[in-house]
């Protein structure tokens, strides 16, 4: 089941340190390193499911979870 | 048409020249049981099976016999499987070429190497490659071995069907020769026409699907130099062939090299000698010596008929699908259509089994079919990507690939032609939980060693029962089927590949070596039952 109730616990930083990861990128290369972070991270959770969740709650963020 | 013209190709061998037939002096329409339409892999496998199964079959083809070029390259272990029971895998075997290193770059890096590590106990390697013109040749040496012993085949070369006719029982054939045009009538008329399939268009029936915009250069190369054996894959290559290039060897010092050259060329111009060398030499370097032995540009689709069978005329072959070439799906797919198709004709035409039965390779190869376009279109999308944020995808892959095993996972330039299960098959009988999902009801065998040889090679071409720590008789009778019993030793590769956790195992194997049913013990009237829903009798 994905996760969607806040789950980071410190999100302010999180989200720096996000932003900062594309420091001094151009917009390319900052597509690049955006696709390969889906990857690495959809590596991580593997589960099937809680990819689909995912992808269909990125494509349509107003649905809910299924 | 009124004459035959010019052959469209040349050919590699001469296998079955053009002689008068008594049938084109006869009055009236010779009638036959089953015509088989093209002498390509598909139509000599085709009649190859029906012929050793007594079934007596003519095949046409408007040449010769093999055409010249590499074509189709890579046989798949269930090929060869299926061709060691037509009695042709040794030859093919012997002079095919085994590779296990590969090699995939990106530009001009080297992200990384595999090593294809083949399951052990298996009589035949995951594939060989060889050139068509040889594995067409090998099914022909075989044909000539079954007519030796009395196979009912005959191979008629400059037979060009011109029109058919069907009818409710039979087909009519329009047919043209060196000597003019006779006709013939048969019981079964099997496609096996190719990709271009003058018989679909006769029958004005559909064959939609997916066009992929692009064309392909093969260069086969000669070359003298030792140069390892390995398959290289470039993505977007440094040497500008295009999206992707492709390095692999053939037999007789022959290396493939597949160039992808987008949409919009000269192909007059890429055909030019000086212009394939320029890109050759790019590739391999310039102090590399080869000469070109055969080269074309080829494009292709993804797509299928509606159905593979209408009335009395079966569709087998890229005549009923065509695949992007990435994974060797095209003639490993028609192979795996005959072994389907052949066992089930036999049955209807001796009045064992009802018609329906060939209503199962309609639904089972179209599965098939589905599968393999499938997976060749997941390939050549990676491969070719489609939007700028799946090119941005595809290369994030290739980068990650270089340093992170699990990205490799994802590079997807052809994935290895595995044979279908016919998972929901109306010939499938029951299934049993404490054993392994690989050999479950629709699987093709897996092979395993046994005493004298190996399991597949055991089974023969009609139903067998195996069993495994159970006893059962030497062999059943049941509807008009004598099916014999084979018993193995509980191995670790039959443990593995068959027993699991259960106590004992006894499988209902089918002629084609799909699984069909399997129980924890035997039960002669179960065993009957799934033999008649195999059948289409149930």
């Amino acid at each position: 089941m994905l996760i969607t109730a806040p789950n980071l616990t410190r999100p302010d930083e999180t989200y720096q340190r996000l932003i900062a990861t594309h420091d001094g990128l151009t917009e390319a290369d900052s597509h690049a390193l955006n696709a390969r972070l889906v990857l690495i991270l959809m590596n991580h959770i593997g589960d099937q499911q809680v990819l689909d969740q995912a992808l269909r709650l990125a494509r349509d963020p107003g649905r809910a979870p299924d | 048409m009124n004459d035959l013209g010019p052959e469209r190709y040349k050919l590699a061998f001469r296998l079955y020249p053009y002689a008068r037939s008594p049938d084109q002096d006869a009055p009236t329409p010779t009638r036959h049981k089953v015509i088989v339409a093209g002498g390509g892999p598909v139509g000599l496998a085709t009649a190859l099976d029906l012929g050793r199964r007594g079934v007596p079959v003519v095949l046409l083809d408007d040449h010769e016999g093999a055409g010249l070029g590499s074509r189709a390259l890579c046989f798949a272990k269930r090929t060869l499987e299926i061709c060691d029971r037509l009695g042709a895998a040794g030859p093919m075997l012997e002079k095919g070429v085994q590779w296990n290193v590969g090699k995939v770059f990106h530009d001009d890096r080297l992200l990384y190497e595999f090593n294809l590590l083949p399951e052990g106990g298996h009589a035949f390697p995951a594939f060989i490659n060889l050139q068509q013109p040889w594995f067409e040749k090998f099914l022909h040496d075989a044909i000539l071995a079954a007519q030796a012993e009395g196979a009912p085949i005959e191979l008629r070369g400059r037979n060009r069907v011109d029109a058919v006719t069907p009818s409710a029982d039979h087909v009519t054939l329009d047919i043209m020769t060196p000597d003019g045009p006779y006709q013939l009538k048969a019981d079964w008329l099997i496609a096996c026409d190719g990709a271009r399939s003058p018989l679909r268009g006769m029958l004005g029936l559909s064959f939609d699907g997916r066009v992929f915009e692009d064309n392909f250069l093969i260069a086969d190369v000669k070359m003298k130099a030792d140069f390892p054996t390995e398959r290289w894959f470039w993505f977007e290559p440094h040497f500008k062939s295009g999206d992707s290039a492709l390095l692999h060897k053939q037999p007789d010092d022959i290396w493939r090299i597949d160039f992808q050259l987008g949409w919009n060329i000269d192909r007059a111009k890429e055909l030019e000698p000086a212009n394939i060398r320029a890109r050759v030499d790019a590739m391999l370097g310039p102090d590399v010596d080869y000469e070109l032995d055969w080269c074309s540009i080829y494009t292709f689709q993804c797509r299928r008929m509606d159905r593979f069978r209408h009335g009395r005329v079966l569709f087998a072959g890229d005549s009923a699908h065509q695949v992007s070439p990435f994974g060797a799906r095209g003639a490993n797919s028609g192979i795996q259509d005959v072994d389907n198709l052949a066992w089930k004709l036999a049955l209807v035409l001796d009045g064992t089994a009802p018609d329906s039965l060939l209503d199962s390779y309609d639904a089972e190869r179209v599965q098939g079919a589905d599968e393999n376009i499938l997976n060749s279109t997941r390939a050549t999308d990676f491969i070719t990507p489609k939007t700028p944020v799946s090119k941005i995808f595809r290369n994030a892959v290739l980068t990650l690939a270089e340093h992170l095993p699990f990205a490799r996972t994802l590079v997807n330039s052809g994935r290895l032609s595995l044979p279908c299960t016919y998972d929901g098959s109306a010939l499938n009988g029951p299934d049993h939980p404490d054993m392994p999902p690989r050999a479950r009801p629709g699987s093709p065998c897996p092979d395993a060693p046994v005493p004298g040889g190996w399991l597949l090679g055991h089974l023969g071409r009609t139903f067998t029962l195996l069993t495994v720590n159970q006893t059962a008789p030497d062999s059943l009778y049941a509807h008009g089927l004598t099916v014999p019993c084979l018993a193995v030793e509980a191995t670790p590769e039959i443990t593995a590949r068959y027993l699991g956790t259960a106590q004992g195992a006894v499988y209902l194997i089918r002629p084609d070596q799909h699984v069909a049913a399997r129980w924890d013990h035997f039960d002669e009237s179960a065993v009957a039952a799934a033999l008649a829903r195999a059948i289409g009798k149930a």
